[in-house]
């Protein structure tokens, strides 16, 4: 927590990124190339979906993914409107663009998977509906963290939306479970133990892995370039 | 060859576009400030 506290400055937070960054994208680019292998050519075809089921490697990480975003996008919030973070408003801004590009990727994929499984690329079922209303959350926040000409004030009217938009992660994870829809029930995210077996739930994994350093890498290179930016603003405000 | 492999490729490509497009715009929008920094000598790196 200490080390969190550390980085609350942007000053600080922006040398840490910029001693980070190099490093986490030769990380990244590895781990994604071996995950693509691994999707490709480790992977076996599914006994019923066939090879489709190679979309879930890209598809499952990035709603995971899309949700998490969301999620600290709501924190972040919080951390703004409660403490007046200095650096919550700044990586709110990087991290919107970022959940709803993975939202994007998580609706997109899906629906070229739907196609060959359910005969069609969307239905008005709850899974996928909250998962649109999850992206169109994203725009929302991105649109009103710069609709305002006073920052402060888009950042804050941003926040009081990721926290009221909150709710709708309870309702992305048990819409299967609380309506019929014809996605299908969660087989990883389970008490017992995932229905998915281990040749298949390997390669998900070590997605899931490197598309979450994706996912840090860019909103650390969005964060500093946000500090950066207000550095701007302020120079261009005094001058 | 599968017989849905356009979907499944489809998938991946709108996945890399997506992805690597975010990558590249927030690579050149960092430069960008960077630049505009350094044109106002405000470009102290660390």
């Amino acid at each position: 927590m200490a080390d969190l506290h550390f980085l609350a400055n942007p000053a600080r937070f922006r040398r840490f990124s910029q001693r980070v960054l190099p490093g986490l994208g030769f990380a990244t680019a590895l781990m994604l190339a071996v995950g693509f292998y691994m999707a490709f050519f480790v992977a076996p075809q599914d006994y019923q979906q066939g090879d489709t089921v190679r979309i879930m490697f890209v598809h499952v990480p990035s709603a995971w993914l899309s949700m998490a975003g969301y999620a600290l996008l709501a924190a972040l919030g919080a951390s703004l409107l409660v403490w007046r973070h200095p650096l919550a408003a700044l990586m709110a801004r990087a991290a919107a663009p970022v959940g709803a590009s993975f939202a994007a990727v998580c609706l997109l994929t899906g629906s070229l998977w739907g196609r060959p499984m359910w005969g069609t690329y969307w239905v008005w079922d709850a899974r996928l509906t909250s998962m649109l209303l999850l992206f169109f959350l994203y725009l929302g926040h991105i649109a009103l963290s710069r609709a305002y000409d006073s920052p402060e004030r888009g950042d804050r009217a941003a926040a009081i939306l990721a926290l009221i938009g909150v709710i709708n992660l309870p309702i992305i994870k048990f819409s299967v479970d609380w309506w019929n829809t014809l996605h299908q029930p969660a087989s990883i995210t389970r008490l017992d133990a995932p229905a998915i077996h281990t040749s298949i739930l390997v390669p998900l994994l070590w997605m899931a892995v490197s598309l979450l350093l994706l996912f840090v890498f860019l909103v650390l290179l969005r964060t500093e370039t946000e500090i950066d930016r207000r550095r701007l603003e302020n120079a261009e405000a005094a001058a | 060859m599968s017989p849905h492999a356009t979907y499944i490729l489809a998938a991946y490509v709108v996945a890399a576009a997506i992805l690597g497009g975010l990558v590249i715009a927030s690579l050149s929008a960092r430069n960008r400030v960077r630049r505009e920094l350094a044109a106002r000598g405000l470009d102290k790196r660390r």
